[in-house]
């Protein structure tokens, strides 16, 4: 895809803010972002870092209170998704946008058919009556690769296995053609074996029908497979975002070097989890003042305490937040 | 659910034997003497006599025996002749009230429409309130809203019968006069007017019968339905498009009533129990105030057959909750 074509959705300085017995948690720091038609965007960073809460924002999915999306632009569709009315968002999610969630096993309704909850998005958003949507459910079935599609559709969600759960909840999030599909560790919970026919399935479903995808993981090697760009997040901040070679062959940031040395060299092996790396990532009471990886890097100097880093454009469509200019081994010009 | 609705019958055919014998032998050990409210002046070896005529001599297995029998056999043979003329009961002997010398069954037939009206009305009317007071404060948690309903239930838990009853009655009888104090059992619903004095006579047993209910059941509403909202497919339904009343009418209720059902069918029972104390406040002459009566009149046929109805309501009740679980809840398989 050209560089140049305009974005389906443009996330412009988002900030999100839960407000806490405990305090506020600044759990999303200025996060911006493009997603280009028909592109994967990966999006990694250990748990906590802000990816899921980031990606519920855009869609006003968090309860609030106590979240806050205090500030920031997303625009879709010539519209800023953050400013428009209930109906024209409810009108973008499940249609224009899907959501597939990380838990199969938790986000289907346990007292409704796998059919009925298909044809729910269809009904609202097609205008389909019962005999079309039911019909377009079948096809959907058979194209998330359930066998035996017809009859399945009358089965609850007790009666399908995890990955078949978890193939039900894609074909929900397919069901009206969306431009955006944002899958959130869609494959986290299964076993192995499991997220390899899911990730093979979003490969050929992509290839087919030609949405956008977010996909989130705190699996580099997931990543490298699939994606064409990637952005790391660190503390509710992309701290690094790169086309994938460029990230895997030229990591800037030295907490995406630390995440890269965690994945083990012999291929096939399943990647070490990221808590390898030292110490625990923040939780932000406030805006960040500082850099928030200081106190695990390798390379921290003083003005890491005192400035957070902005996004440092090193070309090749690279940035990263960081005042250590990995290319030349010396801080950067203040 | 056929296999399983006729086994589960079967088996509390043995549990309501138990129950029953267990029943009877409390009232054996009981004190108390079925002649104790007869004059001082008839002779001890009169009494004596008078007990013996009420088949007190016989030993307790015999007694306990004839009961069922009379229970089990006899009275639906009666009922069965009641209803389409026929001969069953050929004159066999009825269960006989100590006090009033006439068939326990038929006391009980009279006194039942007082006790329905007043405690099926308050029971409906207290869960018709108790659920959407439980889905709104749950939906807007720590509103307004939901701390006057925590308030109220406060109350309604807190405040037994026996007061609130008396305290409306001072309020709505005695002060200001809009309602009478004492329910009218022989008052007759024809027309217009004599409705609208029967609602007048019920306001105040079933008001104060239905905050009770209200208040347990919005609770158990509330909790239920915070527990789903919280779920995962609540996010799901939402992420689809789906407008708030369809995610909370559909999704969420459709889930949270599944216990809810069940606590609405066991409280069943235990609102009769409720009922005896309005019932005295009240001075409707129901069910509960027989059992009273029969008890402070050492009646044991009376108290024995109301308080074994009440024990087969609590197993009946309970099989309904345990069926209904199964038709709400798909992950509920009997068979
Ligand atoms: N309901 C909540 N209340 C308070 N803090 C929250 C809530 N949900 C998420 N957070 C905070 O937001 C941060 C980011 O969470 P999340 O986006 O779920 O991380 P990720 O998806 O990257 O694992 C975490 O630090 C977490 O503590
Ligand atoms: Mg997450």
């Amino acid at each position: 895809m050209p560089d140049g074509a305009m974005p389906v959705l443009d996330v412009r300085d988002l900030k999100t803010v839960f407000q806490t017995r405990g305090g506020e948690v600044h759990a999303v720091n200025d996060v911006s972002f493009a997603l280009r038609p028909g592109e994967l965007l990966g999006v990694v960073g250990e748990s906590g870092s802000g990816k899921s809460v980031t990606m519920m924002s855009l869609l006003g999915l968090l309860p609030s209170p106590p979240a806050d999306v205090r500030d920031g632009q997303v625009m879709f569709g010539g519209k800023d998704l953050l400013k428009v009315s209930m109906d024209e968002l409810r009108a973008v999610r499940g249609g224009e946008i899907g959501f597939v969630f990380q838990d199969p096993m938790t986000s289907l309704n346990p007292v409704y058919t796998v059919g009925f909850q298909l044809m729910e998005p269809l009904r609202k958003h097609m205008g389909m009556n019962k005999r079309q949507a039911a019909k377009r459910a079948q096809e959907l079935l058979e194209l998330v690769g359930i066998p035996d599609a017809r009859r399945r559709l009358d089965d609850y969600p007790h009666q399908f296995s995890g990955g078949m759960r978890q193939r039900v909840m894609i074909a929900i999030a397919l069901a009206c053609d969306p431009k955006v599909l944002i899958a959130d560790e869609p494959t986290t919970a299964l076993d192995v074996t499991i997220q390899a026919q899911i990730l093979e399935l979003m490969k050929e479903l992509r290839d087919k029908l030609g949405m956008a995808v977010i996909w989130i993981t705190h699996d580099l090697g997931v990543i490298a497979g699939i994606a064409d760009r990637v952005m790391v997040m660190y503390a509710g901040q992309v701290v690094e975002h790169a086309p994938v070679k460029e990230l895997f062959g030229n990591p800037q940031h030295p907490y995406t070097r630390a995440l890269l040395k965690t994945i083990p060299s012999i291929a096939g092996e399943r990647a070490a989890r990221l808590t390898i790396i030292e110490g625990q990532p923040p939780i932000m009471g406030a805006a960040p003042s500082a850099c928030p990886f200081r106190d695990r890097c390798d390379v921290a100097f003083e003005r890491c305490a005192h400035e957070n880093p902005p996004r440092y454009d090193v070309g090749h469509g690279h940035d990263t937040a960081c005042f250590f200019d990995a290319r030349t081994g010396a801080p950067r010009d203040a | 659910m056929l296999n399983y609705t006729i086994r589960r019958l079967v088996l509390s055919i043995p549990t309501l034997l138990f129950i029953a014998l267990v029943i009877f032998l409390l009232l054996e050990l009981a004190p108390g003497d079925p002649m104790g409210q007869m004059p001082l002046t008839i002779p001890d070896d009169v009494k004596q006599r008078m007990r013996e005529a009420l088949g007190l001599g016989e030993p307790w297995y015999t007694r306990f025996y004839l009961w069922l029998y009379q229970f089990f056999i006899v009275e639906p043979q009666y009922w069965i002749d009641g209803i389409f003329g026929t001969n069953f009961a050929d004159g066999a002997q009825r269960i006989i009230s100590f006090q009033s010398r006439s068939p326990v069954f038929d006391t009980i037939a009279e006194r039942l429409p007082q006790t329905l009206w007043v405690v099926g009305m308050s029971y409906v009317v207290g869960v018709a309130i108790a659920l959407p007071i439980g889905i709104i404060s749950a939906y807007k948690q720590y509103s307004v809203f939901d701390q006057a309903g925590t308030f109220v239930s406060m109350i309604g838990f807190s405040v037994p019968p026996f007061f609130s009853g008396v305290l409306v009655i001072v309020i709505f009888s005695v002060q200001l006069g809009w309602l009478p104090s004492i329910y009218d059992t022989t008052h007759q619903v024809v027309d217009w007017e004599t409705f609208k004095f029967q609602l007048q006579q019920m306001i105040m047993p079933v008001m104060v019968l239905a905050l009770q209910t209200t208040a347990q059941v919005s609770r158990y509403m509330r909790a239920s339905m915070l527990d789903n909202l919280g779920q995962d497919y609540v996010r799901t339904a939402r992420a689809k498009g789906m407008s708030e009343s369809v995610v909370v009418m559909r999704h969420v209720l459709r889930n949270s009533m599944i216990p809810v059902v069940t606590v609405i069918a066991l409280g069943i029972p235990s609102i009769f129990g409720g009922a005896i104390i309005t019932e005295q406040v009240f001075k409707v002459n129901g069910l509960g105030q027989l059992l009273i009566l029969a008890l402070q009149g050492a009646d044991i046929p009376m108290v024995m057959t109301i308080t074994f109805l009440l024990a087969v309501l609590i197993v009946l009740m309970n099989l309904i909750a345990d069926i209904l679980y199964g038709v709400l809840d798909p992950r509920i398989r009997y068979d």
